[in-house]
């Protein structure tokens, strides 16, 4: 399956990455062979198989009750944070 | 005779070594600081070194094998894969999108070495969020194969294999989605273990494919992996997958007899694609575990040849949903004067990310949107399942599976990076065990011309022991693991 560069475009906004002029043809193309690729799968005889949930058979997510466990180390975090203001993280204005 | 010098210990030897004084953990952390500072130029193996630190950590080690209170890995240096968070220290996991980021807590596998008295090393480099099988897609360069530095040393745990196969430290830690344990290992020539999902915690190892992720080891030798292993393998709470079942010695049964194993060949893993150089090297390997007593049987795993495409529709998922983290807004980069909410999310991780990365989120994310989340996620899952019946039905035949690691020695820089297929294609034998989370084995068995070749070793769940088992068996009867570059002798 061939991919167009408007395929790539929604592509990459619905995956919130900004590609630059240069970079959009290489993902045409590579995109395209790669959807191609796994085009293969469309042979194998599925038809009652479940699909597989969990790389562990019989094995289900382990869930925990919902306490605290962990202590308040918010301002530990926020350092690696680009802007951060009074403990809060700062973006571009959402609302006009 | 003189003594052995330090680097040509394996990480037993250098536990004894520490153990009976013949040389202190100052001592050897000073010589393997000493060997990466020599090799960066030419490996580029390291992202971070933590030398300060190392040896801090390396005179509190002295100090507790002096009054008697030293456990088996009290002392012992190793590098961390640059994956694995590490608090205080520099955490980049191959990418721009973390060049800043200073790890706020550690991974729980970095912990639990650190607790045991190991002494790290530093941070080694990795394929960009370990997404490659050449150690090309680091942002902060390639690394180089010890054996010949034209050549990858394979990937993602790239600079882990080479560090080891250099001798620039005596075991790293790693990580395996698809084979980046594995393929590495065999292209440097060193022993690589992707334990079993959920064996060892993934809590602050950084997520790629949360369903195939295991964070396993590079050493030197089998008994090396064993020792490693029961360090860092176990319950965590902290990771929502990690299974609650006990740990084994590994070191107890490495010795155990091999008469009567049951080595099944998968009839997949020799096709057409492997290089016959390879093959002949891994059936000599064969005809040593006959004369240690197994029996080889041919078992048949016929949707196999499914599972590379199966990986790059479920990895890729993965992949895009783990990597929404990244949004310049908590850590990470952020781009300059973003216009609104959209533009920075955007040019932050257009910025941020490299080609590979971007790609595989961008497969990803076309193979989850709507109208081709059954036509491709979902029947991915159905083949995944396939693929695990198939192992199953092996596992009925034979104790464990033995054959080739990668279809081709280390290849030369850039010569796969044209077409993202033919890099995906070197993964054809280990991406099966990743499917199915079954853990697996690479360990030296040969050369072609001067370049190492790997034997793999996959078993059934938590079938650790038994693996590490076959494996120090035939490192008791051959000496390839004890090879090393000549550049680094």
């Amino acid at each position: 399956m061939s991919l167009s560069r408007s395929d790539i475009d929604k592509i990459a906004y619905l995956a919130r990455l900004e590609l630059t002029e240069a970079e959009i043809p290489a993902y045409v193309d590579s995109l395209s062979r790669i959807i191609d690729f796994v085009g293969e799968l469309e042979s194998a005889q599925t038809a009652g198989i479940e699909p597989m949930a969990h790389p562990l058979p019989g094995l289900a997510q382990r869930l925990r009750a919902d306490e605290v466990l962990e202590t308040d180390r918010h301002e530990h975090y926020q350092r690696n944070a680009p802007q951060v203001e009074g403990g809060l993280y700062l973006v571009p204005k959402v609302i006009e | 005779m003189s003594a052995l010098p330090i680097h040509r210990r394996t990480l037993t030897g250098l536990a004894k070594g520490l153990k009976r004084r013949e040389f202190s953990s100052v001592e050897v952390t000073r010589s393997y600081l000493g060997r990466i500072a020599a090799s960066q130029p030419d490996l580029n193996a390291f992202i971070t070194v933590t030398g300060e630190a190392a040896l801090a950590a390396a005179a509190v080690a002295d100090a507790r094998l002096a009054s008697g209170q030293a456990g088996p890995l009290t002392g012992v240096p190793l590098a961390h894969k640059d994956i694995f968070c590490t608090e205080g220290v520099l955490t980049t996991c191959g990418s721009k999108m973390l060049a800043n980021f200073v790890s706020p807590y550690d991974a729980t596998l970095v912990a639990r070495l650190r607790d045991a008295g190991t002494v790290m090393l530093g941070k080694v480099n990795m394929d960009e969020f370990a997404m490659g099988s050449s150690n090309e897609t680091s942002h902060f360069g390639p690394v180089r194969n010890p054996w010949n530095t034209a050549m990858v040393p394979g990937g993602s745990s790239g600079g882990s294999a080479a560090a080891v196969a250099a001798r620039i430290a005596p075991a790293a830690t790693a990580t395996d989605t698809g084979g980046s344990i594995r393929q590495p290992a065999a292209l440097c020539g060193v022993t690589g273990i992707k334990p079993t999902y959920g064996r060892v915690s993934r809590y602050g190892m950084i997520a790629f494919a949360s369903s195939l992720d295991q964070g396993g080891l590079i050493t030197l030798s089998a008994e090396d992996a064993a020792l490693l292993l029961g360090a860092i393998a176990g319950f965590d709470p902290r990771d929502s997958t990690s299974v609650d079942t006990p740990v084994p010695d590994y070191t107890a049964t490495l010795g155990d007899s091999l008469e009567g194993l049951r080595i099944g060949l998968v009839r997949q893993f020799f096709d057409k694609g492997l290089d016959a150089r390879c093959e002949a090297q891994i059936r000599a390997a064969l005809a040593v575990y006959e004369k240690l007593g197994a029996r080889l049987v041919e078992v048949d795993c016929p949707n196999l040849p499914l599972s590379v495409p199966t990986y790059y529709v479920v990895a890729p998922a993965e992949c895009s949903s783990n990597l929404a983290r990244f949004d310049g807004v908590r850590f990470g980069h952020r781009c300059a004067d973003p216009k609104n909410l959209i533009d920075l999310y955007r040019r932050s991780r257009g910025e941020g990310f490299g080609a590979e990365v971007k790609r595989r989120i961008m497969t990803g994310t076309y193979v989850l949107s709507a109208g081709y989340y059954d036509a491709y996620y979902l029947k991915a899952q159905r083949v995944r399942q396939l693929i695990s019946r198939d192992f199953a039905q092996a596992f009925t035949q034979a104790d464990v599976l033995v054959g080739p690691t990668s279809p081709v020695p280390a290849f030369p820089l850039g010569s796969k990076t044209a077409d993202p297929i033919t890099m995906y294609l070197n993964d054809i034998y280990t991406i099966g065990a990743n499917l199915a989370g079954l853990p697996g084995m690479s360990i030296p068995c040969g050369f072609v011309e001067g370049l190492p070749v790997g034997l793999q070793i996959v078993g059934p769940h938590f079938s650790e022991a038994r693996m590490l088992n076959a494996a120090h068996r035939y490192q008791t009867e051959t000496d390839w693991h004890l090879q090393l570059p000549a550049a680094y002798a």
